[in-house]
Order: structure tokens, then C-alpha cells, then sequence
């Protein structure tokens, strides 16, 4: 069906490669993310490639992405968090284009998978624990044990934090993945209503306007939701970041 | 003004660094101000963010117990403590994202008060 909302979101084989009995299939999915990873580097090396006193258009869009992300950083995690801008300008870079990616028309949107986000989120909580035991050892795990808590009620206490502690990386794929999925769907059925509504002759035409200017309202809206949930999984990737930096002493 | 070049040009070193490190100062102060900003200042954002705080620790609690009365053979038990458990989880992470808790490193109750938020995440 021509004006199936869910359709956009299908995976199909491009390249049929299959490893020891399992898929490792290169997908539409696959092509977009190297997409992403090469429209973003490819842009940032341009874009500072003149690296003149005075920037350009492109080189101040490079230093503008380039403050964001460190100032984002530094407010959250202080100074020491500097030594993550790496991981965090390319996660922010990634699922900025990737968004932004999901926005042309018939452009697979790679963040409105879980699996996607999940790995992302993995990948942060994942640096946040190594990173925690390796510079703190078992003091990381002060990070459960919050200060002036009576001890009767600290193994109750810590096993809540434990809970919150392993729900971080779900609440933060889970976010980013709705907000896409919810976002292109919405799209979709709107601009699907103007497709039906036209068919039905001049009536239809006419009915056809009140849909029509909810698609272009909610293409408005999606873009900043591109941009705002590229900055949102940015400033909780510092925030956690910062716990691994000072889990409490 | 120009007539002697060199100590002109010293005292304009010598304004430029004060500046620099005025400059320096304010930005650490303003860094220090904002503490950790989180300023998502859209109303469906937020709802979102709470809403999948929300559902994400009752999920963990849920597949915490559930996986240990797999594992361990205590059914039903795990799952309804640890399912009680996510409940609280739950409220306890839109609480500090409401930023209506405190976060749970104690480093941060060592530091000056803050000073009164000018309210930039409602």
C-alpha cells in the first residue's frame, strides 16, 4: 500500500553476507548509517580544511558544533570531562546527521530503530562503567550508596539506585527512538490523509488544505526535534559521564 | 600615545592578558552557574524524558526479577519485589530529572550553595 505509515521503517538486504550461520547482512539500514558517518566527517574536513583566521560559512558551522558539544561537556562534566569529547562530539555528530538524514523524503531514518539507539546508549554506559571501575576500583560503587541514609534502609536504598543506574541506558534509547518513530509516523498518516482526500474529487481537494498545512507544521517540528534530541542524548551522555568522573569519594 | 614605542606596546600586552584572564574568570563563574544545565525547555521533550525515565525502571525491575525467577527458581517472588523495586526506581529517576532530588554523588553537597536558580528549566 502506497501510504503505509509503518513502511519506511523496514529493513531490506543490499548485500547478502552471512558469517558462520549468522546474518551480517549489509542493509538499507547499514548504507545509511555509513552514510551518516560519511557526510558528517566528510563535512567537518572540508568545512575546517582552509582552517583561515577568519572562518567562512562552513568552518563557522564546524567551530559552531565544535563549541556546543565542548561547552555542553565542560558545564557538565568539568574540565577533566574534556579527555570524552571525542566520543561525544562523534555521538553528537552521529545522531545529528542521522537525524537529520531521516528528514528527505525516502531517506531511511537509522536512529528510529532501537537496536540503533540501544547501541549507542550501550556504548556510553558501557565507557561510563569501565571508566568508573578503572580510575575509582570499588569506589565507583559509592555511586549506589547515597550520603546520610540511615544504615538500616541502605540495602533498600541501593538497590533502587542499582535499578535507576541500569534503566539509564533504556530510558535513553528509548527516547531518542520514540521521538523519531512517533515523529516520521505522524508525518506519514498526515500526508497520507492530502493523498486519500485528493482522490476523492474537488471536495476532497479543498478538504485536503487542513492536512496539508499540518504536514508542513509538523515537518518544522521534526527538525527541531532532529536537533533537540541530538542535544538532549548529548547532555545526558555528560551527565553520566560525569558520574565516572566523581561517583562520590 | 606612540611617542615611545616599545612600553606602549608592553602596557597593551599587559591589558590584553588582564582582559584574557577576566574573561576566563567570568566564563568559570558562568560555568559554575549553570552547573549541570539541562535546559530541554520544550513541554513534549520533557514529557517524553519523564515519561521514558518512568517506564524504563519499571521495565529493569520487571526483567531483573523476572530473570532471577528464572534463573533461581523463586517465581513469583523476584518478580513482585523487583517489579515494587522498578516502581520506586522509576520515581526516583523522574524525580531527579524533574530535578526535584538530588543527584546521588555526594561531591555535589560539598560545594557552596547554590545560589538561587534563576529558573531556566521549567
Amino acid at each position: 500500500m502506497a501510504n503505509d505509515p509503518i513502511h519506511q521503517f523496514q529493513i531490506s538486504k543490499i548485500l547478502d553476507i552471512s558469517i558462520g550461520g549468522l546474518d551480517f547482512s549489509f542493509t538499507n539500514s547499514s548504507l545509511f548509517m555509513v552514510a551518516t558517518v560519511a557526510a558528517a566527517s566528510g563535512f567537518l574536513a572540508w568545512a575546517t580544511s582552509t582552517r583561515s583566521m577568519v572562518p567562512g560559512r562552513a568552518q563557522t558551522v564546524a567551530e559552531l558544533s565544535y563549541e556546543f558539544v565542548a561547552n555542553t561537556l565542560r558545564s557538565s562534566a568539568g574540565t577533566e570531562g574534556m579527555r570524552f569529547f571525542p566520543l561525544v562530539f562523534s555521538l553528537f555528530m552521529f545522531v545529528l546527521v542521522a537525524n537529520l538524514f531521516g528528514m528527505i523524503p525516502f531517506f531511511f531514518t537509522v536512529t528510529s530503530h532501537i537496536i540503533v539507539t540501544f547501541a549507542l546508549a550501550m556504548l556510553v554506559i558501557g565507557t561510563v562503567t569501565v571508566y568508573g571501575f578503572m580510575r575509582h576500583g570499588w569506589h565507583f560503587l559509592g555511586l549506589f550508596v547515597p550520603h546520610g541514609v540511615p544504615a538500616a534502609v541502605v540495602p533498600l536504598v541501593s538497590a533502587i539506585e542499582v535499578i535507576s543506574f541500569l534503566s539509564r541506558p533504556i530510558s535513553l534509547s528509548v527516547r531518542l527512538f520514540a521521538n523519531m518513530l512517533a515523529g516520521h509516523i505522524t508525518l506519514k498518516v498526515f500526508s497520507g490523509f492530502v493523498a486519500t482526500l485528493t482522490g476523492l474529487g474537488a471536495l476532497g481537494i479543498f478538504g485536503a488544505i487542513l492536512p496539508l498545512a499540518m504536514t508542513v507544521a509538523l515537518t518544522a517540528l521534526e527538525f527541531l526535534v532532529a536537533f533537540l534530541q541530538a542535544y538532549v542524548f548529548t547532555i545526558l551522555t555528560c551527565m553520566y559521564l560525569n558520574d565516572a568522573l566523581h561517583p562520590g569519594h | 600615545m606612540g611617542s615611545d614605542g616599545a612600553p606602549e606596546g608592553d602596557r597593551i600586552d599587559a591589558r590584553l592578558k588582564e582582559l584574557k584572564d577576566r574573561l576566563e574568570a567570568e566564563r568559570r563563574r558562568d560555568a559554575e552557574r549553570r552547573g549541570s544545565g539541562r535546559s530541554d525547555n520544550s513541554g513534549m521533550g520533557q514529557a517524553l524524558k519523564l515519561g521514558s525515565e518512568f517506564v524504563a525502571g519499571v521495565l529493569v525491575g520487571a526483567g531483573l526479577g523476572y530473570a532471577i525467577d528464572y534463573y533461581v527458581g523463586t517465581s513469583p517472588w523476584g518478580l513482585i519485589v523487583f517489579l515494587l523495586l522498578g516502581f520506586a526506581a522509576g520515581l526516583l529517576n523522574v524525580l531527579r530529572a524533574a530535578g526535584m532530588v538530588a543527584e546521588p554523588d555526594p561531591h555535589r553537597f560539598k560545594r557552596p550553595p547554590e545560589p538561587p536558580r534563576d529558573d531556566k528549566d521549567t
